[in-house]
């Protein structure tokens, strides 16, 4: 079996500060990999460093079999990779259903189709089509950038904090639409997350990050235990 | 009641002819952030081009309409890849770029065509209200602003090109992260406001002194209006043209053309000390 991503020593700064260290993990065809890490331990700048925010300074990412370390970040996005960001940054003032058509924006042509299929999975943005991204609640907002980066029909989604401030109601909905998905659709995703039980619910497999590196693979019993083994900075 | 017939052409003339002038630089400004200090150049080569044309024997219809934007457009495709794209968030440093560019274009002007150069005539000649004169010309160029205006809304409303533009200028990461290269929207729209400057150069050759440094009698002007506006494009653009262009030509027939131009600018001063945010930053916030 192909691993869709591998990440080999993989080193980025923010101006003259290392924050990561020498990432090593590989993500698996079909596979749900969960991060797990404490506040500041680096997670939103791994996905920024593997979408192309920032670059490596060492290391490398192949992304699909192919080299991806000094690629842009829409040429990875045309390879198939997506980000959710932590924040979820949905263009405010562009519509519910134009911020969709953005997920689209790569496409050849824009198929109208694609957005109603989706809608299927997400019901309760149907009603908001026409509003502004900018007026939607911090749930509606995930689910739409959620969806947004579903429209791209990306290979591997990388997902950052989905449940931070959601309702219950809302991150139940998370879980079962993505888990719905990867039935139908050749699908891989890393989430990077704190909150233990959506976590668990979601992946086949956890890592823990601390200080910018991977540091050890977490159990099923101990993270539903909530052992995580995550050193209190 | 003919006098106030001919002072609303005025100020029609001078709003349409200020919005025709800015909206290229609107575009540039709003959506990339950048200083275009040679946007009086661009004019300046729309209205060389304008009169080239024509002098060569082309329509001079199509030298204004068609020549002037194609050509300014493809020059303003030609600095974007040479210089402007270095200088995306780098304010102070496209301002002195583009001053540099603007000084060149002029000296290049120069050395190739000479101080000044003979214009071309005013097509469509005049119309008399009551004792007083005025010219169709007035009515076409305030046609050719409502058509820009329609465009450029339809451009950035109605079109796939529009909403990845409209992205990009919000949240240029984002739009990447869906696959989008900002780098050749940038690419695009610097173009497209050139060429629209280019046009607005076409359009007041026939009005204006040929000389390379034509553009300096507009840029200041346009600078406020596109400050005065506002960040949204075409509602800011629109109504700091309306509003400067009335006080300028009320001014210029309450004193003289020279404090018309002065009441302007204090207004313009004064407008930006109560609206920092322009008109539209205050009255039509989220709109484009
Ligand atoms: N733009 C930036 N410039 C400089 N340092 C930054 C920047 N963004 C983050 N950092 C630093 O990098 C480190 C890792 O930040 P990161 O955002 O990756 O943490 P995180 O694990 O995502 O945390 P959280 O759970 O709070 O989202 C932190 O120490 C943070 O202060
Ligand atoms: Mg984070």
């Amino acid at each position: 079996m192909m691993n869709v991503l591998e990440v080999q020593g993989l080193r980025a700064n923010y101006g003259p500060v290392p924050i990561l260290t020498g990432i090593e993990f590989d993500v698996g065809e079909g596979e749900y990999l969960g991060i797990l890490g404490h506040n500041g331990m680096g997670k939103t700048t791994l996905l920024k460093a593997l979408m192309g925010y920032l670059p490596a300074m060492n290391g490398a990412v192949r992304f699909l079999g192919s080299d991806v370390t000094r690629l842009p970040i829409h040429a990875r996005a045309r390879l198939g990779l997506g980000l959710v960001p932590q924040g979820r940054e949905i263009f405010a003032t562009l519509t519910v259903r134009e911020n969709l058509r953005m997920g689209l924006a790569a496409a050849r042509k824009e198929d109208s189709r694609i957005i109603d299929d989706l809608l299927t999975d997400f019901p309760r943005l149907v009603r908001l089509l026409n509003r502004p991204g900018g007026a939607l609640s911090g749930g509606e907002q995930q689910l739409l950038a959620l969806a947004r980066c579903l429209c791209a029909n990306p290979k591997l989604i990388l997902l950052d904090e989905p449940t931070e401030g959601i309702q219950p109601s809302i991150i139940e909905e998370i879980i079962e639409t993505l888990l719905a998905l990867r039935k139908r659709r050749s699908l891989s995703m890393i989430v990077v997350e704190q909150n233990l039980e959506f976590i668990a619910s979601l992946s086949d497999r956890v890592l823990s990050i601390q200080k910018g590196r991977i540091t050890g693979e977490v159990s099923r019993e101990d993270l539903l235990a909530g052992r995580v083994g995550l050193a209190v900075p | 009641m003919d006098l106030a017939i001919i002072l609303a052409l005025d100020v029609l003339n001078g709003t349409a002819s200020l919005f025709l002038l800015c909206v290229g630089l609107a575009i540039i400004f709003g959506m990339m952030k950048i200083i275009n200090l040679a946007h009086g150049e661009f004019v300046m080569l729309g209205a060389y081009a304008t009169v080239i044309a024509t002098n060569a024997g082309v329509d001079i219809w199509v030298s204004m309409i068609i020549v002037a934007p194609l050509f300014v457009g493809l020059v303003g495709l030609l600095i974007e890849r040479c210089l402007i794209r270095f200088l995306y968030g780098r304010l102070v440093d496209s301002m002195l770029a583009t001053w540099g560019l603007s000084l060149l274009l002029i000296g290049l002007v120069t050395t190739i065509y000479g101080n000044t150069m003979n214009g071309v005539p005013t097509p469509l000649g005049g119309f008399q209200v009551g004792e007083y004169r005025s010219s169709w010309y007035t009515l076409f160029l305030a046609g050719m602003a409502v058509s820009v205006m329609a465009l450029v809304y339809a451009l950035l409303r109605l079109t796939r090109f529009g909403l990845i533009a409209r992205a990009v200028m919000h949240n240029p990461n984002m739009a990447a992260t869906l696959g989008v290269n900002p780098d050749r929207v940038y690419m695009i729209t610097f173009g497209i406001g050139a060429g629209l400057t280019g046009l607005a150069g076409g359009l007041l050759a026939p009005l204006s002194g040929i000389t390379p440094v034509m553009g300096a009698a507009f840029i200041a002007k346009c600078f406020i209006t596109v400050v005065g506006g506002g960040a949204t494009i075409i509602s800011g653009t629109l109504t700091a043209s309306g509003l400067f262009g009335l006080i300028n030509q009320l001014g210029a027939y309450l004193t003289t053309p020279v404090y018309g131009e002065v009441i302007l600018f204090l207004s313009a001063i004064f407008l930006i000390r109560i609206l920092p945010q322009g008109i539209s930053g205050r009255f039509f916030k989220g709109m484009s």
